[in-house]
C-alpha cells in the first residue's frame, strides 16, 4: 500500500495550489463581505480544465481521475469555500449525472459547454417539504405528447440563476413512492421556470443559493435523464460519488485553517514570548493536525476505491462525515487559538468557521451519512 | 520555426535562508520552482508558437540533476512540445562558463531558430550564462528583453533600460535573454499535466551524447574558471562624514579634495 501520490497527481496539485493562492485568495474576502458570485474565477477555471476534471477527453473533460477532482476542490476550499462549493456542485451534481446516467445524444449535447465552463451546472432535489425526507417530491411532471409540464418549486439550490443547465427530480407517479420520481435535464430560460430570490447565508455567502420556480414549464421528453421512475435511483447515486468532493471541500476549509493558525500562532507575542511556545497551542495543533490527515486519508480513500472501479458508498459516507465534522471542530479551535482577532472579520479564520458548517449538512447530512454507514453494517 | 527556450529548476529563495555560519543558502526542504525569468520566457515561447500557428515548436532545455526533471514537465504541461535535461554527474559543480559550455552543447545538438533564455537565476544572480552561450554558438543576443515580435525573417526585441527602451532587429538565428516582465505565464492545464507525463517525454542528454559537442576540459568543477569564495548579505554602509554649515564653494571643494585623496579623480 503506498501512500504517495503519483507524479501526475503531485503536478496537478501544485497548479490546483498555485491557481487557489494566485487566483482566488485574494478575492476571498471580497466574495464573502459582499455575497459575490465569483464569475471571473469561475472563467478562469473553465479556461483550464478545471470545470471538467474528471470527466473523458471525447466529451471534452480533462481524461484524469477522481482523485484528481477531489484534489482541485481541497485546494480551492483551502482559501474560499464559497468557490470550492461552485465547482463542486457543477461537477459533481450536474456533469456527473449526466455523463453517468444520460445518453449518448444528451451527453453529446450537453457535456462540451459544462466540461469547459462555457456553461455552468446545477441540481435541483431539494423542496420546502423535502429535505432529508428527499422521497416527498411535490414538483409534479405530467407527460403531455412529447413534453413533461413541470410544476412546483425548489428551494437552496446551489449555483441557482447563475447556472444554464439543471438536473431537477420531479414526482411523474405519486402512487409509487420513491419509484415515481423522475429526473430531467432543464435548461435556463425554459417558459415558466424563473428564480426565486437569493438566501442570505452563514457562510459560503458567495454561492448563489436560491429557490427555482416552475409554472408549467414545457421540457422535452427527451430530456429525461434515465427512465421514468428511475429519477430517484439517478439522484442517490449521484450524491453518493458527489459526497466525496464535498468531504474534500470540508477537509479544504480545515487545512487553510490550520495553515493560517500556524502562521498567526508563531507571529503572535503575549507574556513576552509567542503563543506558538505555549504548550496548549502545541497540543491543539498537534491534535487538529492528526485529526485533519486522518480525514484526508479516508477521503482520499474513498476517491480511489471510486476510481478502481470497487464499491465505494461506505467511505464516501465515513469520508463525508468525518471531514465536515473535523472542519466544523477544527476552523472553531483554530479561531480560538487567534483569541479576539480571531473574532474579526478583517481576518479569515471566522469566514473559514462560517463555510464549515454546511458541510455538515448539505448533500446529506451528518446523521443521513450514519444512516449509511449503519446499513452497511448490517445490523439491523 | 523551432524555439528554444532554457530554463532552470532553483529553490524558491522566497522562501530560502542564509546558513548565518558559511553563508550559503539552505536549500534543504525549501521548494524547487522555474526561475521566474525563464518562466517568462517559456510564456514568451508559448506566445510567438500560438501567433506564428505554423506548425512552429518549443523545445525546452535545463542543465540539472534527475529532480529537475519537475520541473521541465511544468514547462510541458504549460503547451512546450518537448523537453531535454541534460545531466550528468560530470556536469556537477559547473560555474557560469562550465554550464554555458554544456548548454550551448546541448542547443547545438537539439537544433534552433530562435534560443530564449532567462535574464538571470534566482539564486546565482549572475546573468551570465544566456550571453555566454550566444557567444559559444556565434549567433547574435539581445539581452533584458520586455517584447519579442517576429516578423517575416527578422526577430524585433524590445530591450529595457533603467530610464527607456531600445528597439533592435535581429536575424534568425538569434539568442534573447527574458526578463520576468516579458509575459505573464500561463498555468499548466490539467490535461496538459496528464499530456506532459503520458504523452510527451522529458529526453536525457548525458556526457556520452554531448562530448563531440565541447571541450571536455571546460566543464564540471576541474573545468570551471571561477568558483563561488563567499557568499555575504549585504551590509549597510558607514555612517560617513558630514560636514554641516558649507556653502556651495566649500562643499565643491570638500568633495573635490575627498575624490583626489582617495585616488578616484
Amino acid at each position: 500500500m503506498d501512500f504517495a501520490l503519483s507524479k501526475e497527481h503531485v503536478l496537478l496539485q501544485e497548479l490546483y495550489r498555485k491557481f487557489a493562492e494566485n487566483e482566488v485568495k485574494p478575492l476571498a474576502q471580497e466574495i464573502d463581505e459582499e455575497e459575490k458570485f465569483p464569475k471571473e474565477i469561475v472563467d478562469k477555471l473553465g479556461k483550464y480544465g478545471m470545470l471538467g476534471i474528471a470527466f473523458p477527453t471525447e466529451y471534452g473533460g480533462q481524461g484524469a481521475d477522481y482523485l484528481a477532482y477531489i484534489m482541485c476542490v481541497e485546494q480551492l476550499a483551502k482559501f474560499c469555500g464559497t468557490t470550492a462549493t461552485i465547482v463542486a456542485a457543477h461537477s459533481s451534481l450536474c456533469v456527473y449525472p449526466i455523463f453517468a446516467f444520460g445518453t449518448e445524444e444528451q451527453k453529446r449535447k450537453y457535456l462540451p459547454d459544462l466540461t469547459s465552463g462555457r456553461k455552468l451546472g446545477g441540481f435541483a432535489l431539494t423542496e420546502p417539504g423535502a429535505g432529508t425526507d428527499s422521497s416527498m417530491q411535490q414538483t409534479k411532471a405530467v407527460k403531455d405528447g412529447d413534453n413533461y409540464i413541470l410544476n412546483g418549486t425548489k428551494c437552496f439550490i446551489t449555483n441557482g440563476g447563475e447556472a444554464d443547465v439543471y438536473i431537477v427530480a420531479t414526482m411523474t407517479d405519486k402512487s409509487k413512492g420513491n419509484h415515481g420520481i423522475t429526473s430531467f435535464i432543464v435548461e435556463k430560460g425554459t417558459p415558466g421556470f424563473s428564480f426565486g430570490k437569493h438566501e442570505k447565508k452563514m457562510g459560503i455567502r458567495g454561492s448563489a443559493t436560491c429557490d427555482l420556480v416552475f409554472e408549467n414549464a414545457v421540457i422535452p421528453a427527451k430530456n429525461m435523464i434515465g427512465q421514468e421512475g428511475q429519477g430517484f435511483k439517478i439522484m442517490m447515486q449521484t450524491l453518493d460519488a458527489g459526497r466525496i468532493s464535498m468531504a474534500a471541500l470540508a477537509m479544504g476549509l480545515g487545512e487553510g485553517a490550520f495553515d493560517i493558525t500556524v502562521k498567526y500562532v508563531k507571529e503572535r507575542k503575549q507574556f513576552g514570548r509567542s503563543i506558538a511556545s505555549f504548550q496548549n497551542t502545541q497540543f491543539e495543533l498537534a491534535d487538529i493536525k492528526t485529526k485533519l490527515d486522518a480525514a484526508q486519508l479516508i477521503c482520499y480513500r474513498a476517491a480511489c476505491e471510486k476510481d478502481a472501479g470497487r464499491p465505494f458508498s461506505m467511505y464516501a459516507a465515513q469520508a463525508k462525515y468525518l471531514c465536515a465534522s473535523t472542519a466544523s471542530d477544527v476552523t472553531r479551535r483554530c479561531l480560538q487559538l487567534f483569541g479576539g482577532y480571531g473574532y474579526m472579520r478583517e481576518y479569515d479564520i471566522e469566514r473559514m468557521m462560517r463555510d464549515a458548517k454546511i458541510t455538515e449538512i448539505y448533500e446529506g447530512t451528518n446523521e443521513v451519512q450514519k444512516i449509511v454507514i449503519a446499513n452497511h453494517l448490517k445490523i439491523k | 520555426m523551432k524555439i528554444v527556450v532554457c530554463v532552470k529548476q532553483v529553490p524558491d529563495t522566497t522562501e530560502v535562508k542564509l546558513d548565518p555560519k558559511t553563508n550559503t543558502l539552505i536549500r534543504d526542504g525549501v521548494p524547487s520552482i522555474i526561475n521566474p525569468d525563464d518562466k517568462a520566457g517559456i510564456e514568451a515561447a508559448l506566445e510567438l508558437k500560438e501567433r506564428l500557428n505554423d506548425g512552429s515548436t518549443v523545445t525546452i532545455v535545463s542543465m540539472g540533476p534527475p529532480q529537475a526533471d519537475v520541473a521541465l514537465r511544468e514547462a510541458l504541461a504549460m503547451g512546450a512540445d518537448e523537453a531535454y535535461l541534460l545531466s550528468d554527474r560530470k556536469f556537477g559543480g559547473s560555474d557560469t562558463y562550465a554550464t554555458s559550455t554544456i548548454v550551448a552543447a546541448g542547443v547545438a545538438k537539439i537544433g534552433y531558430d530562435i534560443v530564449i533564455t532567462g535574464r538571470q537565476a534566482i539564486d546565482g544572480d549572475t546573468a551570465q550564462v544566456g550571453p555566454q552561450i550566444a557567444e559559444h554558438l556565434g549567433i547574435p543576443q539581445v539581452s533584458y528583453a520586455e517584447d519579442i515580435q517576429i516578423e517575416g525573417k527578422t526577430v524585433v526585441v524590445k530591450r529595457k533600460y533603467e530610464d527607456r527602451e531600445h528597439v533592435l532587429e535581429l536575424p534568425i538565428p538569434c539568442l534573447i535573454t527574458a526578463l520576468a516582465e516579458l509575459a505573464s505565464p500561463r498555468y499548466m492545464s490539467v490535461r496538459g499535466v496528464m499530456d506532459a507525463y503520458r504523452v510527451k517525454q522529458v529526453k536525457i542528454l548525458t556526457f556520452e551524447d554531448l562530448k563531440d559537442m565541447f571541450n571536455p576540459d571546460y566543464i564540471g568543477l576541474q573545468g570551471s574558471p571561477t568558483n563561488v569564495f563567499k557568499s555575504f548579505p549585504k551590509q549597510a554602509k558607514g555612517k560617513g562624514e558630514y560636514y554641516p554649515d558649507l556653502s556651495a564653494d566649500e562643499a565643491v571643494n570638500t568633495i573635490v579634495a575627498k575624490l583626489e585623496e582617495k585616488h578616484i579623480i
